[in-house]
Order: C-alpha cells, then sequence, then structure tokens
C-alpha cells in the first residue's frame, strides 16, 4: 500500500510537470480553454432545451432523464480529462519515442497519462459534476445508505468504465499504427449513447451495447437503482447495483490488453 | 559477469508489396543468434554497419523488447520480466529518444528524475554536483531543454542517465552529430567514469576515435552476428592490419637487401625513399636493422588504419 502511494505520488510529479510544461506556452493555454468551455456551455445548453421540448424522454421523467444525461456526463469527461490523450500512444509508437517511457521504473501506463494529461479539460469535468449534484437533488431518491453510496460511487466506475475504453482503443495501435478513429466510436459513440435512457434505442443493437458492451451501467442502470424504479425492459434489479463490477471487468481487460500490446511493441531503427 | 546473453534472436515481420493487391510477408532476423558476456566494470564496444542489429541488441537488453529467441540477464534478471527493477539498476542514453522534459528546464529534469528513481537526496546532490564539474552544465542548467545545442543536451542526457547511479550504462551512439568540442567533452567524461571502474558501460558508436579512445573491447556485429569479439588489437592481427615504415635515404636503396619482417612495397625518388610494410614485429628490430644498412636520414611509422579495418571487416562478411 505504502508502495502504491509512493508511485501515485510520483505520477503525480509527473502530472505537475506537464502542466507546467503546458503552461509556458499560455496563450495557447488560454484560447483552448476558453474554447472548451464554450463548447461545455453548449452542451448543457442542449440538455436544458430537450427538457423544455419534452419534460421527458424514453418513458422517463425530466429529472431521471437530467440525472442519467449529468452521470454520463461526469464519466465522460472524468476519463476524458485522466486518460483521452493516451490515443497519442499512436505517435509515441510510430516514433518509438515509447522506448523512454518503458526505460524508466514505473507503468508505462501511467506514465503515457502523466505526460499526456491536459489540464484544460477541468472545466468541463467541473461543470458536469455540479450538474450530477444538482440532479440528485432534484431527482426524487428516497435515501438509503446503499443509495448514498451508489451516487458517490457511480461517477467513479463511470470513469473507470470509459477510461477503460479509451485505453483499450489506444492499445491497438501497438498492432496497428494507423488505427485512426476507429476506436472513437467506441468512446465518443458510447457517450451519446449513455447520454439518454436507452430504452429510447431499438432492438439488438440497444442489448449489445448496454448489455454486451456494458454502457447501460454507466448511467441508466445507476440511475434506476438510485430512483427504484424496475427496467421497463426487464433486466432484474439486482443487476442495477452491478455498475462497480462492470467497471472492475473493464479495466481488468483494458490492463490485460495493455500488457499484451507492449509485447509487440516493435520500436523503431535508432 | 554483469551482461549475459545466449542466443539472443529478434525477429521482425515485414510485409512487401506484390503486384496490386497481394502482400507477402516476411521474417527479417535483425538480432541472430548473439552471444554475450559482460564483466562488471567493463567499457564495451558494440559496433557494427547501419542495420547491424545494435540499437535492437540494446533494446532488448534494456526490456524494451522482448526477445524471439535466446536467454538474456542484465544485473541478474531478465530484463522485460522485470524491466522497472531493472530500469533502476541501468541508465540508457538513446541518441534519438529524450528522458529529458523539453519544455522544462534541464534542472527541473533532473528534480523529476530524482523522484521517478526515488534516489535520496544527498545521492542525488553528489551525482548531479560531479557531472556538473565534468561536464560543464552551469551555463545551461536553467535553460528549457527545446533551446539547447545538441551538445548541451547530449550532456544533459549523459546527467540523466546516471543520476540514480546506475550499475551499467547503456550508450547508443553519444557522440553522433556533435561538434569536435562536444564530442571531446563526452569522450572524456566516459574514459573518466571508466577509471573510476564501477559502472559496466555497452557503446555503440559509428565515431571510430571513440572507439581508439575509450573501448578496450571492440564487439563487432553484422547482419545480427557476432563477427568479432576481442580488443582493437586482436582486431589488427586478425585482419593483417600492417604497419608502414616510410624511410628516406642518403644514398640509393640496395635492391638486393632484405630485412626480416618487413617486406619492401615501394622504392621511390632514384632510391632515395623506401616503403616497408611490416610483418607484425616490432618496428624498432625493422628500424634498428635498416638503421645498420643504410644511411637514414629521415624516418616515419604509420600505425594502421582503424577505419580500413573495420571497412574490411563489415565487406568480408557481408
Amino acid at each position: 500500500m505504502a508502495e502504491f502511494a509512493a508511485k501515485v505520488g510520483i505520477i503525480a510529479h509527473m502530472v505537475r510537470a506537464q502542466v507546467r510544461g503546458q503552461l509556458q506556452y499560455r496563450v495557447s493555454f488560454v484560447m483552448e480553454l476558453i474554447g472548451s468551455m464554450m463548447t461545455n456551455a453548449l452542451d448543457v445548453a442542449t440538455v436544458f432545451v430537450l427538457f423544455s421540448v419534452g419534460g421527458g424522454l424514453g418513458g422517463f421523467g425530466g429529472p431521471n432523464v437530467l440525472l442519467m444525461a449529468s452521470l454520463s456526463a461526469v464519466a465522460f469527461s472524468g476519463s476524458d480529462l485522466v486518460v483521452s490523450n493516451v490515443d497519442r500512444l499512436r505517435e509515441y509508437v510510430r516514433t518509438g519515442m515509447f522506448d523512454s517511457l518503458l526505460l524508466r521504473p514505473l507503468s508505462s501506463l501511467a506514465q503515457l497519462m502523466a505526460i499526456t494529461f491536459a489540464l484544460r479539460r477541468v472545466g468541463r469535468f467541473a461543470q458536469a459534476a455540479v450538474l450530477y449534484v444538482i440532479a440528485l437533488f432534484v431527482a426524487d431518491i428516497d435515501w438509503t445508505v446503499g443509495r448514498v453510496l451508489l451516487a458517490v460511487v457511480a461517477p467513479f466506475t463511470g470513469v473507470v468504465f470509459f477510461s477503460s475504453l479509451f485505453v483499450a482503443g489506444a492499445t491497438v495501435a501497438f498492432w496497428w499504427v494507423e488505427s485512426g478513429e476507429v476506436a472513437n466510436a467506441f468512446t465518443y459513440g458510447g457517450r451519446d449513447f449513455t447520454s439518454y435512457p436507452i430504452t429510447m434505442y431499438g432492438g439488438w443493437f440497444r442489448d449489445l451495447f448496454a448489455l454486451g458492451l456494458g454502457f447501460g451501467f454507466v448511467a441508466y442502470y445507476p440511475v434506476l437503482a438510485l430512483v427504484g424504479l424496475p427496467d421497463p425492459l426487464g433486466v432484474p434489479v439486482w443487476l442495477h447495483w452491478c455498475s462497480p463490477l462492470v467497471a472492475f471487468l473493464a479495466a481488468g481487460l483494458a490492463a490485460l490488453f495493455w500488457r499484451v500490446g507492449v509485447r509487440h511493441y516493435r520500436s523503431t531503427g535508432s | 559477469m554483469i551482461i549475459s546473453a545466449r542466443g539472443l534472436r529478434k525477429d521482425f515481420t515485414v510485409t512487401r508489396k506484390v503486384g496490386r493487391f497481394r502482400r507477402e510477408r516476411h521474417v527479417v532476423s535483425a538480432v541472430d543468434g548473439v552471444d554475450l558476456t559482460v564483466e562488471r566494470g567493463e567499457l564495451l564496444g558494440y559496433i557494427g554497419p547501419n542495420g547491424a542489429g545494435k540499437s535492437t541488441t540494446l533494446k532488448m537488453l534494456t526490456g524494451v523488447l522482448y526477445p524471439s529467441a535466446g536467454e538474456v540477464t542484465v544485473c541478474g534478471v531478465e530484463p522485460v520480466a522485470k524491466r522497472t527493477t531493472l530500469a533502476k539498476r541501468i541508465g540508457v542514453v538513446f541518441g534519438q529518444r529524450s528522458q529529458l522534459w523539453w519544455d522544462l528546464p534541464l534542472g527541473e529534469s533532473f528534480a523529476l528524475l530524482r523522484h521517478i528513481y526515488r534516489v535520496p537526496d544527498t545521492d542525488h546532490a553528489a551525482r548531479l554536483t560531479r557531472c556538473t564539474e565534468l561536464l560543464g552544465l552551469d551555463e545551461f542548467i536553467h535553460t528549457p531543454v527545446r533551446q539547447l545545442s545538441l551538445g548541451q543536451r547530449m550532456r544533459g542526457e549523459l546527467t540523466a542517465a546516471l543520476l540514480h547511479g546506475p550499475e551499467v550504462l547503456f550508450l547508443d551512439e553519444p557522440t553522433i552529430g556533435l561538434d569536435v568540442l562536444s564530442k571531446q567533452a563526452v569522450r572524456d567524461f566516459l574514459g573518466e567514469l571508466d577509471q573510476r571502474g564501477d559502472t559496466t558501460v555497452v557503446l555503440t558508436t559509428h565515431d571510430l576515435a571513440d572507439i581508439e579512445k575509450l573501448c578496450r573491447r571492440l564487439v563487432v556485429i553484422d547482419h545480427g552476428r557476432v563477427v568479432h569479439d576481442g580488443t582493437l588489437d586482436e582486431l589488427h592481427t586478425r585482419y593483417r592490419s600492417r604497419r608502414v615504415v616510410v624511410a628516406d635515404l642518403d644514398a640509393p636503396w640496395p635492391t638486393d637487401l632484405t630485412l626480416p619482417g618487413a617486406e619492401v612495397t615501394a622504392v621511390e625518388a632514384d632510391g632515395h625513399r623506401v616503403t616497408l610494410t611490416l610483418d607484425g614485429i616490432a618496428a624498432g628490430e625493422v628500424v634498428a636493422a635498416l638503421a645498420r644498412a643504410v644511411p637514414l636520414r629521415d624516418l616515419s611509422v604509420q600505425e594502421p588504419e582503424i577505419e580500413d579495418v573495420i571497412a574490411r571487416l563489415y565487406r568480408s562478411e557481408a
């Protein structure tokens, strides 16, 4: 445990160095921060517009839809803040710069996260977090100890789930440097899928994404568990509480995939 | 021994276009059965032409690449399996792969590396002071790395690789592209490191001056195989590099004169200048015999050129 804490401390040092490096280019940083905050404001506006029009979506009332949308936003923007730049692995593999990460006494994945960390994304995450807290108050929740725990844990499990996806998507670069935007179909596509009640989608596609790939466990099932509603599609109640387990599984698979990927790393001529 | 490799091999699959759509897959062995042992404290020159497999070997020794076959241990551990353990015990300078933070002052990179390698403050400070003195880091330690010249950066890289007190230092072409002064600084520094004897150094280079000044032992590889393992002198002996004596005489060369251990290869200037090629015998004996036989005015001994030896070696094994 002390060992783990020490490693986290080292990674924190690297992240701070990364931020200091980015602050060297002040104008560029400020411009990007402003740009990012304007997009976020538009995102939030979209959600409110959706409400004022329908008042509900896919058979769920406004507050519950807001809860799903904001939980999904926290999960996605949180993982966006922590790992979304890991797809720069492509560059590191193509140029052979990944060598320098393998020469240091730290996990190569943790280092990659540290050196691709982008502070400007913190704004989006903060906005989403505020929205989530508001949604928790607005929604009609019969608070129990279990539900309080779930409300706290659910954003983290969502972040872990999306982060696993980002990492798995980036890992493809070890085999296929031109992997391009394939992984984005699952990450950005997944964000859109998890923002709304899955009852809006149809058939086999919905089952594949919600249960097969686990996207239902980011926001839809946790919200059902929080507000105590049964699933109109008939998924049993105990499964609504399983999002931590699903996130754990996803993280394990992504880590395994990463390890296999590193073994396939070919480097480049010097 | 601190490094041991047995039958080390690395295969790469390359695809080649055949016709419009078809692609053929080939397996190419970049390193093809290298045996290598290095004792603690040695300074080893690992040389070979471009594409011979030098860097690939180094990457397998440092845990970056997973070997296709063979056994390898460095500091008693298997590099890929114990990558992070090994990383604390070795230092690496790969010319093109910087260990420094591009946008931060050089000194901040060193501070970060102290955290990453968890080096006690006093050890770190002592090593940094020594490197600062020997490499003259004072002038640019507060400059962002991106603004450093190549020579300055390479001095920074060397320091970065040594701050955690590694047992083995791997250097991949540390003098490539440097100006004369920076080359000299790097070479002197490595010479000093070798003198102290507590760090094992494995060096790849194309710079023949590096080899002559630093490497007592040379391992030459070509097409992924070791073609020579020994001293520079042994390399000369094996490839019959011979020293040449050029003598200016006061009287013409007597054509019937023969000297033991030397062959007359040219007589010029109406017999007043003679060129003798030695058969490995010490030059002194031949010169003494020469002085007894003819009136000498001037004399020069030319050492064999290492460029020629290496070039011959590469050609003969191709």
